[in-house]
């Protein structure tokens, strides 16, 4: 332990932090103190922390604005769903449920590189609106797409269920608006909480290897980074793609919690992704552990308030709006620094100097 | 006949969202910041005419123009607290996410002083429809009132920026920030001029948008305002004329898309036409390149 170097030990502590809340829960859990409505509360809670943990990717590591979370969730989402129903009867439920998972974030992966091949070339708002331009699209499409089998195999149709020509054994697995009814419900705690460690596993490693640190180059200075031979193009694509692909999985963890899966705006629209931009911006850009702490404040303060809830998207807005203004208006920057406590209880620090600015 | 007729129809589709769009590419090319919540400024110009209308039974003219001011004092007082501390941030994302907070902001805050329902508007157009053709073609009055005032605010545009100092001004300002101050140029109150003038445009358009499709609620401007940035972006952000036909080109796509392809599927339509002109042409069909130097 002694000779541990801080990065490693800054990601022992975000996975501490993890197990130690999991260990928690369950011990109260089998206490009996934890209400249904908190029970209930669990996999969507570890759903928003995947969410949140892999948008900081796209925002905090790569520097640019992604709002189509929800939507890679809601392809991962139906996905490994459709997988799920097609193969309940053929397979046992565990290996049934990682495959889904597989599925979910390969499917998200290749929308992902779809949609980042032609936008990633472009500067930071064009990739915002695109992004949401696709979540809008996505959903617009699982609402008008139906899907059935019956023997001689799959049918597809986008106008209605009867126009699916099933034979009478035939059965609708998608149905437009009304999405996918009877996915094997396979979610659960534990796993969520297994899945949140491969998250951060993944982001974690990524940002302290060399890619990570090229991704971050990219960030801080485009030109520079080009300058010095780092294919922008790669790593942006690179990051994006592993970030819609981790909101697949959220999607399919999703997707196996609930019995009924639609494309609503509430739940894969623009509001879910700004949602999560606001879990990311609270916890702080960038930083993967502060992402993860306020998914679940934020989750359950809600919960914890409920005579709030009527308000609870206008204090979402001001928190957005309050928390860009401090943190990164230059006149707050400077106040920060004049007023820290470093400064204020007289250590030596460098951030005296800037107050000339 | 019913070609004709959707074609007139996604004209007037088109030249609201070109109006909403010129308030998109004057504060994109001035300010060089997507402002995400010029779509619920439109939502609010909406209300103030309903309320003024329909509540308190005010003349429309008299209506639209309060909505004008109203939203007008919105825009600036959204550009003075929310984006004008973050103007010189380090990250280009602090205005970005600070705009759609504003937005959201805007929505929630309708959302509890008006309710989610939908209310339903009067529409404040008095001309009566137009038959053509013995009676085959029917324009309806707010056919031509939106076009009219496009085309009206267009020219008035043009001219307000190649006559006047103050137009002058603006372009100096987009062209190049620093040098433009160097001049004693007015910098901050230029884009505040610009925050202005794009705000009160979205009320007319919100009027307009209202009186042709009668419904209004907290959401009405979100999916319209994104549709006119897909708009300016298909015409070349930061031309006023690209605006202009980037909105009607749209427009014309959505309502076609709508009569001939499926009317479910005309929203995801436009924002493919928006990944393909940015996989062809990322600069619209009017926009210019610009190098970005180190």
């Amino acid at each position: 332990m002694k000779k541990m170097n801080p990065t490693t030990k800054y990601n022992m502590i975000t996975y501490a932090v993890v197990i130690v809340a999991y260990i928690l829960v369950a011990a109260l859990g089998a206490a009996g103190h934890i209400s249904s409505l908190m029970e209930g509360l669990l996999v969507p809670l570890c759903i928003y922390v995947i969410l949140a943990v892999s948008l900081n990717l796209v925002v905090g590591i790569l520097g640019e604005l992604s709002l189509g979370h929800a939507g890679f969730m809601c392809v991962g989402a139906f996905a490994g769903s459709f997988f799920s129903m097609c193969t309940k009867e053929a397979m046992p439920g565990g290996l049934r449920f990682f495959l889904a998972l597989v599925i979910g974030a390969v499917t998200a992966a290749l929308f992902g590189i779809l949609i980042g091949i032609p936008v990633l070339r472009l500067r930071g708002d064009y990739l915002a609106i695109v992004t949401l331009a696709f979540g809008e699209i996505i959903k617009n499409l699982m609402n008008v797409l139906y899907i059935g089998r019956d023997e001689s195999g799959f049918h597809f149709s986008m106008k209605d269920s009867v126009a699916l020509g099933l034979s009478p054994e035939g059965k609708t697995i998608l149905n437009g608006p009304q999405g996918i009814t009877g996915t094997p419900h396979d979610a659960s705690f534990t796993i969520g909480v297994l899945l949140i460690l491969l998250t951060l596993f993944i982001i974690l490693n990524l940002i302290h290897s060399r890619d990570g640190r090229a991704i971050m180059a990219i960030r801080d200075n485009l030109i520079a980074a080009e300058s010095v031979g780092i294919h922008v193009t790669r790593y942006k694509l690179m990051a994006f793609t592993l970030s819609a692909s981790l909101a697949g999985v959220a999607g399919v963890l999703y997707a196996h919690n609930l019995s009924t899966l639609t494309a609503l705006p509430k739940n894969f629209g623009y509001n879910m992704s700004i949602m999560i931009l606001v879990f990311v911006v609270l916890g702080g850009i960038g930083n993967i552990r502060g992402s993860v702490i306020s998914a679940v404040v934020l989750t359950l303060l809600p919960e914890l308030l409920r005579g709030l809830s009527d308000y609870r998207m206008l204090i979402y807005a001001v928190v957005l709006i309050a928390m860009m203004l401090f943190n990164w208006s230059p006149k707050a920057v400077e106040f920060r620094e004049r007023y820290s406590w470093k400064r204020l209880l007289h250590l030596p620090s460098g951030s005296g100097q800037s107050t000339g600015k | 006949m019913s070609l004709l007729s959707y074609l007139i129809n996604g004209i007037s589709l088109g030249s609201v969202y070109a109006i909403i769009a010129l308030g998109y590419t004057m504060v994109y090319g001035i300010a060089k910041m997507l402002n995400f919540a010029h779509g619920d400024v439109i939502m609010v110009g909406g209300y103030v005419v309903f309320i003024m209308t329909s509540g308190m039974g005010l003349p429309p003219v008299l209506a639209v123009l309060v909505s004008m001011l109203v939203c007008t004092v919105l825009g600036m007082v959204i550009e003075r607290v929310a984006y004008k501390p973050l103007r010189m941030a380090a990250s280009p994302l602090a205005v970005l996410i600070t705009a759609i907070g504003v937005s959201y902001l805007l929505q929630n805050l309708a959302l509890l002083l008006f309710g989610a329902n939908t209310k339903s508007f009067k529409s404040v157009v008095t001309i009566p429809p137009l038959v053509l053709a013995e009676g085959q073609l029917t324009i309806s009055g707010e056919t031509i009132v939106t076009i009219i005032a496009c085309i009206v605010i267009m020219a008035g545009l043009t001219l307000f920026i190649k006559k006047t100092r103050a137009g002058q001004a603006m372009l100096a300002v987009s062209e190049d920030k620093g040098a433009a101050q160097l001049m004693g140029i007015n910098v901050n109150g230029t884009i505040a001029l610009t925050f202005a003038i794009g705000s009160a445009l979205a009320a007319v358009a919100g009027v307009l948008l209202c009186s042709t499709y009668p419904s209004l609620s907290p959401y009405t401007g979100a999916m319209p305002g994104i549709k006119a940035f897909v708009a300016a972006v298909f015409g070349g952000i930061g031309s006023i004329p690209g605006a202009m036909i980037g909105g009607i080109l749209l427009g014309i796509i959505e309502i076609l898309g709508k009569a001939y392809i499926s009317s479910q599927m005309a929203d995801a339509i436009v924002f493919a036409v928006l990944i393909v002109v940015l996989l062809v042409k990322p600069t619209g069909i009017l926009g210019k390149e610009i190098q970005e130097k180190v």
